[in-house]
């Protein structure tokens, strides 16, 4: 039988498909509304507010030692960058002094905080991807990292670590020791990394040419951290606006000009090792001496406006505050990295296949929570 | 460039703006609503500001007035630079969209718009981000009223 269609006269029409909100590639709930032709997307909308919790709200009516908590539940991954930001921009407002310790363990977790989440992604985008393997190498190493965090302040996720003027409590007797083997154990493990799958030539067929980002329109749509620097935009907060200790430490920016979901997959394995580097030129020269300093139980900061920028695993966070003298926020405002992130998401998978949206949204490293504060 | 070098290129565009470093990190400037397009377009294209970074945008109930804060940054020349804007028309506040300029400002305004109520005009897509469309006010107004929803100390 000729099965063949002899009237090209077919005619093709665009229909609306819904990802999410609980599709595993969106990791978490965020629902995107799909217009496609065939496999083709001609337009990606996403609809967001399923987890809002209205934090900015909630800000303003608690004590700044209370919205330090709140932060944690934004970037669950950057959780102690989120808790930093926060203690910063009111130490910085109150003209807090915090002691040199108190600045280097603070960097020391932030990095293992940065490594703990790339960990993650890499697990999960491989997953993504196809190629589950990665799933288990990634939380066998996040898992150190983990339980380092457990000793030091008893959470493993949700740290709240910080607090205004200082850290909760000192560090762990074994924190050093600890911090020193995963770093030894985790060189030996990233090159694996690369092993397994950054060579992969159906990983690589996923990855490179889609996806492709600009550097003009990275900074358009506000890009930051490893999808602006996969672009070739330097964005990187810790070398334009360096906070607590990062002024004293050596390392590269990360960057690549590609611009493709290749690029900035290699920007984060990079970043891993760069965030080795830091951890280890601070790790044996921990100062002496206390770990917070005192503030007033009732924190008020003056009337004006403060902001802060710091760099989480994801990107640029900052805190804007708007106070007029009392003990709660005016206003205060999250700049959220990944809410800009996934504002750039429709003009890149544009006129891409579904199944480069995946791998498009995996490169992303987008974290709801984050989104719909 | 310099704090001072700034105010002193901007304020020979546009008379009337006012300038204040007061309580606040960076140079501030606030802008009557009619002006607010021109100055913001201006000073991203402009060769000495360069302003290509809005890294933040912001709504602020102030009581009085409603208004819009951009925090802006060169990449270029790595300065910082605040705009604010403020209508005391709580009805129907409205300004004029920078979409154009800045393509990060689509999703910032219309979180802006979904919280605040602040309208802007020539947006592509101005319609609710988070919530319902069903929702109604704007929860993040210091007026706002929800007796079963919100803990109030």
């Amino acid at each position: 039988m000729d099965t063949t269609i002899k009237n090209s006269n077919l005619k093709s029409e665009e229909y609306f498909i819904n990802m999410g909100p609980q599709h595993p590639a969106t990791h978490g709930v965020l629902r995107l509304l799909l217009t496609i032709d065939g496999e083709i997307i001609k337009k990606v909308e996403p609809d967001l507010g399923y987890i809002h919790r209205s934090i900015e709200k909630m800000c303003e009516r608690d004590s700044y030692q209370q919205i330090v908590h709140l932060t944690d539940r934004m970037d669950y991954l950057s959780s102690h960058i989120n808790n930093e930001a926060v203690c910063l921009t009111v130490e910085n407002a109150l003209q807090i002094e915090v002691p040199e310790r108190v600045k280097v363990i603070r960097t020391i977790i932030g990095e293992l905080t940065r490594i703990a989440s790339h960990c993650l992604w890499w697990g999960v985008m491989g997953m993504d991807v196809g190629a589950l393997t990665t799933y288990f190498y990634g939380f066998r190493d996040r898992e150190m990292i983990n339980d380092i965090f457990e000793e030091t302040c008893g959470a493993r996720l949700t740290m709240n670590y910080n607090l205004p003027g200082g850290l909760m409590f000192d560090i762990h007797p074994n924190f050093v020791k600890r911090t020193k083997d995963f770093i030894a154990h985790f060189k030996t493990k990233l090159s694996e990394y690369d092993t397994l799958l950054t060579g992969n030539i159906i990983f690589q067929k996923r990855m490179k040419g889609v996806g492709i980002l600009t550097k003009e329109d990275a900074i358009s749509y506000g890009a930051s951290g490893p999808v602006g620097r996969g672009s070739g935009y330097s964005c990187d907060v810790r070398k334009y606006h360096p906070y607590s200790a990062l002024d004293k430490v050596t390392f590269n920016e990360s960057l690549k000009t590609d611009g493709d979901s290749f690029a900035r997959y290699q920007v984060r394995i990079q970043e891993m090792w760069e965030s080795m580097a830091i951890i280890e030129q601070l790790i044996d020269n921990i100062p002496e001496g206390d770990y917070q300093t005192a503030t007033n139980a009732v924190i008020k900061l003056p009337k004006g406006e403060f902001y802060q920028k710091v760099e989480t695993a994801r990107g640029e966070l900052g805190v804007y505050i708007v106070s007029t003298g009392t003990k709660n926020p005016y206003r205060l405002k999250f700049r959220s990295p990944g809410f800009s992130n996934l504002s750039l998401l429709n003009h890149i998978a544009v006129g891409g296949k579904i199944g480069d949206l995946v791998a498009t949204m995996a490169t992303l490293d987008l974290v709801i929570p984050d989104i719909d504060r | 460039m310099t704090n001072e070098a700034l105010q002193n290129l901007i304020s020979s565009w546009i008379p009337e703006l006012e300038f204040t470093e007061e309580g606040s990190q960076f140079l501030n400037i606030t802008v009557k609503p009619q002006q607010l397009h021109q100055l913001l377009s201006q000073l991203k294209s402009n060769i000495e500001t360069q302003f290509d970074y809005l890294f933040c945008l912001s709504g602020v109930d102030y009581e009085k007035s409603l208004g819009v804060v951009y925090h802006l940054e060169s990449t270029t020349h790595r300065h910082i630079l605040v705009v604010k804007v403020e209508t005391e028309d709580r009805e129907n506040p409205t300004f004029d969209s920078v979409c154009d300029i800045w393509k990060t400002a689509e999703f910032h305004e219309r979180e802006v718009f979904d919280f605040f109520g602040i309208k802007f005009n020539n947006h592509p897509n101005l319609k609710r981000l988070f919530l319902t469309d069903e929702w109604v006010g704007f929860p993040l107004r210091k007026d706002y009223v929800d007796e079963i929803n919100m803990v109030i100390k």
